[in-house]
């Protein structure tokens, strides 16, 4: 089990370069040079190249990249050339924002979708079902990004129930969740339903009515923990999707975070931030996508058998 | 007093009758076996029985099953499920899918006795260990601990038997319970099982469609066809003189010790659909004693020198 885990994490060696490298790169291929904004626009030749010279951009790209690598494996992330700090105080100061929603908008998907989901599948075919399966084609449909204007024209702007942006108290956090998590609901209410639903045809199922045990019982203890594994599965393979929601929906908001930092940065090229918090990401989905395994082999003993 | 007494019950799911005048009784302590072929009406019995003919979409539209005094019909899902599992327990056709595959073996066959018998988590577990040893499975503490993928068929199949002991039931409702099974193991799960079923003195409903399976194990034969009772009556009366031209094909087909392999001959015809069953005796088209009343009128399930059988022209 842990040398499972173990060879999990080498194997993400290569797909952790890879992703670097493709980071390193887009940030190369885009129009603009980030010296432009640096120098006055007068400024002679020379003064470029001294500044050039002075974030290493005078090297060919394969040295930049690998020196940019060896640093960012060190922590050293290089330092930000319009904000002019290291840019890993700026990832440190961001970050939590980030997490805080990311986590939030994660444990309020999981709950509620599982909640509406197995409802929906315990009274299928009643009202109960009928309203959760409308609710979550319209939470599938509608694009997040949307559905944050929406609300905050109705919850912040009418109502004034919440703030409009910011992240100074916690309840400017309740329309950011909303926002990024309605989707999410949507989806692991329908993982739930589906494979509730499913996982109730089996004969082990008729097997355990056969054995008295009540139907609630069957429900929670052994139909909706098998309709788990599924919503993990789902919940582990869209983590990018949901740091994704994250990015924009920080921005939509206007709070601080890696999502706000990253298009900050993008508009004005400041490219060793661009590729920090593109990395962080970055690792976060890999990290994110090896908390499912851990999550899953924890729950079903089959999938701990196959690993050993 | 009869322990369990069928009379006459006939099902519906959707627009198909599968059952039809279904009629057999158990005492106390006897084992009965229910044969018949394939798609005869078998589990669907069994699972009149268990009250479970709900969950599948069935009905019983007509006749009374009879427990310990008290008619199943009618009676509230909640005392339905009081008696599943503590006095009337299943033990299901295929091993493989009847445990649930990501909780433990152990907690599994607890969960009876905590449920029936309010026993403490030590003392269910106390309990199962030793109805696991009773099962002649080797080292029980580690086949507690074991998850149901890690062990083989033959075990599993155990594990269910010692799953409906672990109430103390007073019938055992067993569905073919080894013909998912090598066939090499099959005799010996029947062995052990009618064993413990014998020592414990309780009644047991053995479906199969071995007639092999019935001779080795049972007091009593119900034989089905096509839904309907062909014949009941004890097991020496049966084999020794078959009052309906079915069971008479049945005993044939077993094979017997040191014939050839291949020698094996079926009854001939099919069994027929249930979407389109004959009229009259649904036995005409496969019987050589067939007459014009045959395909005319269904024969009656009527006592004969013994035992029961639907047969217009049975010859005693
Ligand atoms: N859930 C069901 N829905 C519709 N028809 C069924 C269902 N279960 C069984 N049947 C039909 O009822 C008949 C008897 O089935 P069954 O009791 O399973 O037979 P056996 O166990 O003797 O093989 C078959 O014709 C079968 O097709
Ligand atoms: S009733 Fe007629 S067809 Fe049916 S078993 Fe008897 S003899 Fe054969
Ligand atoms: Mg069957």
């Amino acid at each position: 089990m842990i040398s499972f885990f173990i060879k999990r994490l080498l194997l993400l060696i290569p797909v952790f370069l890879a992703v670097s490298l493709v980071i390193f790169m887009i940030v190369h291929l885009v129009p603009g040079d980030p010296i432009d904004n640096l120098v006055q626009i007068n400024s002679s030749p020379e003064q470029k190249a001294a500044l050039a010279a002075k974030y290493g951009l005078d090297k060919p790209l394969y040295q930049q990249y690998a020196i940019w690598l060896g640093n960012a494996l060190t922590g050293d992330l290089g330092d930000a050339i319009i904000l002019r700090r290291p840019v890993s105080d700026l990832i440190a100061q961001n970050l939590p924002h980030s997490l805080t929603l990311g986590a939030l908008a994660l444990l309020f998907s999981t709950v509620v979708g599982i909640a509406a989901g197995a409802l929906a599948a315990i009274y299928k075919d009643s009202w109960i079902d009928r309203v959760t399966m409308a609710l979550i084609l319209l939470g599938s449909t509608v694009p997040g990004f949307w559905l944050g204007l929406l609300l905050i024209m109705l919850f912040a702007v009418q109502l004034g129930w919440f703030p409009v942006s910011g992240a100074r108290s916690w309840d400017a956090l309740v329309l950011p969740v909303l926002t990024i998590g309605l989707g999410g609901v949507a989806l692991v209410a329908r993982v739930t339903r589906v494979a509730m639903m499913e996982t109730a045809r089996k004969d082990f199922v008729m097997m355990l009515h056969a054995k008295g045990v009540p139907p609630w019982r069957i429900e929670l203890r052994h139909v909706l923990r098998h309709a788990l594994l599924p919503v993990v599965t789902i919940l582990s393979l869209r983590i990018g999707w949901i740091l994704g929601g994250a990015v924009t929906v920080e921005f939509v908001f206007a709070r601080p975070g890696l999502g706000s930092l990253l298009i900050t940065s993008l508009n004005q090229r400041d490219y060793p931030v661009v590729q920090g918090a593109l990395l962080m990401l970055a690792v976060a989905v890999m990290l994110g996508t090896l908390l499912g395994d851990i999550v899953q082999a924890a729950m079903d003993p089959r999938v701990r058998e196959r690993i050993e | 007093m009869a322990l369990l007494s069928v009379q006459g019950i006939s099902v519906s799911i959707g627009a198909l009758n599968p059952l039809e005048g279904i009629t057999f009784d158990i005492d106390k302590g006897e084992i009965l076996g229910l044969v018949g072929e394939s798609g005869s009406g078998k589990s669907l019995t069994a699972m009149c029985v268990m009250g479970l003919l709900p969950r599948i979409g069935g009905s019983i539209t007509k006749g009374s099953i009879v427990f310990d005094g008290r008619d199943l019909i009618g009676l509230p899902e909640i005392e339905l499920r009081r008696l599943r599992g503590k006095r009337i327990a299943l033990i299901s056709q295929n091993p493989m899918t009847s445990l649930d595959p990501i909780i433990r073996i152990g907690a599994q066959i607890d969960q009876v006795s905590n449920l029936h018998l309010g026993l403490s988590a030590e003392a269910a577990k106390a309990r199962s260990l030793e109805l696991i040893a009773q099962l002649r499975i080797p080292e029980p503490a580690a086949i507690h601990r074991a998850y149901p993928h890690q062990l083989s068929g033959g075990m599993k199949q155990r594990i269910v038997i010692a799953m409906a002991l672990a109430a103390d039931p007073d019938l055992i409702v067993a569905d073919e319970p080894t013909t998912a099974l090598d066939v090499t193991i099959q005799a010996q799960i029947i062995q052990i099982m009618v064993e413990l079923v014998r020592d414990r003195g309780l009644a047991l409903m053995l479906i199969t469609h071995d007639m092999g399976v019935v001779a080795q194990a049972c007091d009593r034969v119900v034989v089905l066809y096509a839904g309907r009772v062909a014949e009941m009556n004890g097991i020496g009366e049966i084999f020794a003189e078959p009052k309906h031209p079915y069971t008479r094909e049945l005993i044939r087909c077993i094979p017997r010790f040191g014939q050839a392999p291949g020698s094996l001959k079926g009854i001939p015809g099919t069994v027929p659909s249930i979407v389109d069953y004959p009229d009259g005796c649904r036995f005409n088209p496969r019987c050589s004693n067939a007459q014009a009343l045959c395909r005319d009128q269904a024969p009656a399930l009527e006592p004969k020198s013994s035992g029961l059988a639907a047969c217009h022209f049975s010859e005693v």
